[in-house]
């Protein structure tokens, strides 16, 4: 028997740090895992969250119907910001999708094999925002019982969608990045669903597993074309989830507005993105981490990847803004120096400074080691990071939209309380949604943890030292 | 290691329609389906498998818990066709975006697809009615969506999923492919197949247990 690694923080470059702690049999895998949701009662904390989600999802759908009854003028939206909470909501939320699609497909095809502890977290994550995203340009509408119009369905009107808007371009992004991240979440999860099958202990559970996990049987020569499968996925991922955000940036980029008539948005976008869904994962990762037991599979080593990689988006992001900066002011146009000098100084300063002190000024902690390896530090810094993105789209949206070019049309946006607990509710639903997830289906996926532990190699032999041995890929 | 081809009795053989009756009596009531061998390890299912593939078998599979690396190429499994019908799919895709696009924004045509449907002239701004990179992303997203909804189907289709039944799985030990046990099935269909020499031969590779595996 091999002694177990208890640590796998060090540098050591001549050894290979070991993903998977205190487990060298695969049984114990499989075992721990799937007693999460085999326990016939979650932990108490579970309920809890559970119950405050619920009711704050319930909140959302109230706040729906209320707006349905009665016409957006429930919103804070009026000239001139008539884009206001739920375009900052949808840019949030779609923003905070990104990171799923980041770890399950990026990080797969640079061969990042720390990813498969939290992929299908991160990807689970990814689904319930899309689905917090897609809510509001659809309640935004206004005639939401036409909203069929934004597809290219014969309508009574026998008028198509104008394919040359950067809207209509969304409606294919969105609805596309959904379809490709749910199917690369299921994808990924039949084995395991397969797994649950298989220990099913009750006849319910055997056919609700088993008719999902569409009868995989672990065969090589499915195994053969699954892992094709996943690696087409990831590479058609791959350049999707740049564009998602792209086109979302397009929504912005392409109008007159000043502030937002820029090139640099979309890469400044996607990065921001990475960054906002990084520190969700880890605000999720951490308490279902604390609270199911996951620290062999989520190591420190996972948490400190995860803060590197918010270190530097963050950083892109703080570039980002210096960048518009000198743009904007290098451009000469006194419009677009106004718009920037107006943000940071400006009715809204007060959002700007809450937003560049979140993202660019906090998250420069992670330079020290000890930072990124306390819980509690990087626990507050996401939560702070989130915070700071939401902020990020509201200064982006209102304050451009607020003040510019004439100065007679100038207002000042104040959200209702409509507005605000839509917003609060959007948080209840994805949070629901996720509490759901972790209690019903496998949160880690157990195929391929299985698969990077220093056993699964057939070429090497079980005595080995795991950091030692070539890890399979 | 014997081989089945040559040491095997006649008689020790299912007959062509699969249904002979297995010799030892209270292991298989109906049809026989093949034989089930366990192994502990993915190196001694690599071996095991190498071997089985050696014997010349053909109708037979391994089935693991997880990919296990270079498996596939033990057994002889050729490269899938999946990635041409993924291009397929992708390029069908993004001739719908261009189609859809060209149709809906940029003519005056009449069509009859269950409803009567008219393209529609969009004139903004005094752009050209028809011009590519407008519509790039369009078609971009269509073909990345026809090639991911096409890779999944098909991954799925090319291995005969979904298929709730299978003979494996009704076996109690084949529960754990799914954890942390790895299986080599050789189905009786195989001409090579002898109830005996079969089960012996898959004893001899190292396996932990093997078993007969009712259709």
């Amino acid at each position: 028997m091999t002694t177990l690694v208890i640590d796998n923080t060090f540098d050591d470059p001549t050894r290979r740090a070991p993903l998977v702690l205190g487990h060298d049999r695969f049984g114990t895998v499989t075992e721990k895992i799937c007693s999460i949701s085999e326990a016939r009662r979650p932990p108490r904390a579970w309920y809890i969250a559970f119950a405050i989600s619920l009711a704050f999802a319930s909140i959302l759908g109230v706040m729906i119907l209320y707006l349905f009854a009665t016409g957006v003028g429930v919103w804070g939206n009026q000239n001139p910001v008539m884009w206001g909470f739920p375009i900052i909501n949808f840019v949030f939320w779609i923003g905070i999708g990104h990171a799923g699609t980041l770890i399950s497909a990026i990080l797969f095809l640079f061969r990042q094999k720390w990813r498969t502890a939290i992929n299908r977290f991160a990807e689970a994550m990814t689904i319930f925002a899309v689905i917090c995203a897609g809510t509001f340009p659809g309640i935004h509408l206004g005639r939401v019982w036409v909203s069929y119009w934004i597809f290219p369905i014969p309508n009574q009107m026998e008028m198509w969608p104008q394919f040359r808007s950067p809207l209509l371009w969304d409606v294919f992004a969105v609805g596309t990045y959904f379809t490709v991240s749910l199917l690369f979440w299921y994808v990924g999860m039949l084995p395991d669903l397969a797994t649950l099958r298989d220990r099913a202990r009750t006849k319910v559970r055997a056919m609700a597993y088993g008719i999902f996990a569409l009868g995989w049987r672990g065969s090589v020569r499915h195994w053969h074309r699954y892992e094709r499968a996943y690696l087409i996925l990831a590479a058609l991922a791959t350049p999707l989830v740049l564009s998602v955000h792209s086109v979302v940036s397009f929504d912005f980029a392409v109008a007159q507005v000043p502030g937002w008539h820029t090139t640099i948005f979309p890469p400044y976008f996607v990065a921001g993105a990475i960054f906002s869904g990084f520190a969700m994962v880890m605000t999720l990762a951490i308490p279902a981490r604390q609270l199911w037991g996951l620290r062999d599979f989520i190591t420190m080593r996972h948490l400190e990847n995860m803060n590197k990689i918010i270190l530097v988006t963050g950083s892109m992001v703080g570039y980002a803004y210096l960048m518009e900066f000198f743009t904007a002011w290098y451009s000469g146009s006194i419009y677009e120096w106004f718009a920037f000098a107006n943000r940071a100084f400006g009715p809204y300063a007060w959002a700007y400074w809450i937003m560049v002190s979140c993202n660019v000024v906090i998250p420069q902690i992670f330079w020290f080691q000890w930072a990124r390896r306390k819980i509690a530090v990087m626990f507050i810094v996401c939560l702070l990071v989130n915070l700071g993105m939401w902020f990020e789209r509201f200064v982006i949206i209102v304050t451009s939209l607020a003040q510019d070019y004439l100065p007679s049309s100038w207002g000042y946006f104040t959200p209702t309380w409509v507005d605000l607990l839509t917003l609060a509710g959007s948080f209840g639903l994805f949070m629901t949604l996720f509490l759901l997830f972790c209690r019903y289906l496998p949160m880690i996926a157990m195929a391929e943890v299985k698969h990077v532990m220093p056993q699964a190699n057939p070429h090497g032999h079980a005595g080995q030292e795991p950091g030692e041995s070539e890890a399979g890929r | 290691m014997n081989d089945p081809t040559t040491t095997a009795a006649p008689t020790d053989r299912p007959s062509a329609a699969q249904s002979a009756t297995p010799r030892e009596p209270g292991e298989v009531i109906g049809k026989l389906y093949g034989l089930l061998a366990e192994f502990e390890t993915p190196a001694a299912i690599m071996v095991a498998a190498h071997r089985v593939r050696e014997a010349g078998y053909k109708w037979w599979d391994c089935h693991t818990p997880f990919p296990v690396h270079g498996l596939d190429k033990a057994m002889g499994i050729r490269p899938t066709i999946l990635p041409w019908l993924v291009m397929g799919a992708g390029l069908t895709g993004a001739v719908t975006g261009v189609v859809l696009q060209w149709y809906t924004n940029a003519t005056n045509l009449d069509a009859w697809l269950i409803v009567p449907i008219t393209g529609y002239d969009f004139l903004v701004s005094g752009k050209p009615m028809w011009s590519l990179p407008a519509n790039i992303p369009v078609i971009f997203e269509l073909t990345v969506l026809f090639a991911a909804i096409g890779c999944v189907t098909m991954m799925l289709l090319l291995s005969k999923l979904p298929w709730l039944y299978h003979p494996c799985l009704k076996n109690e030990r084949f529960l754990r492919a799914s954890d942390d046990r790895f299986f080599i099935v050789i189905e009786a269909r195989d001409p090579l197949f002898y109830r005996r020499k079969s089960q012996e031969f898959l004893k001899s590779l190292g396996a932990t247990a093997v078993e007969a595996l009712e259709a």
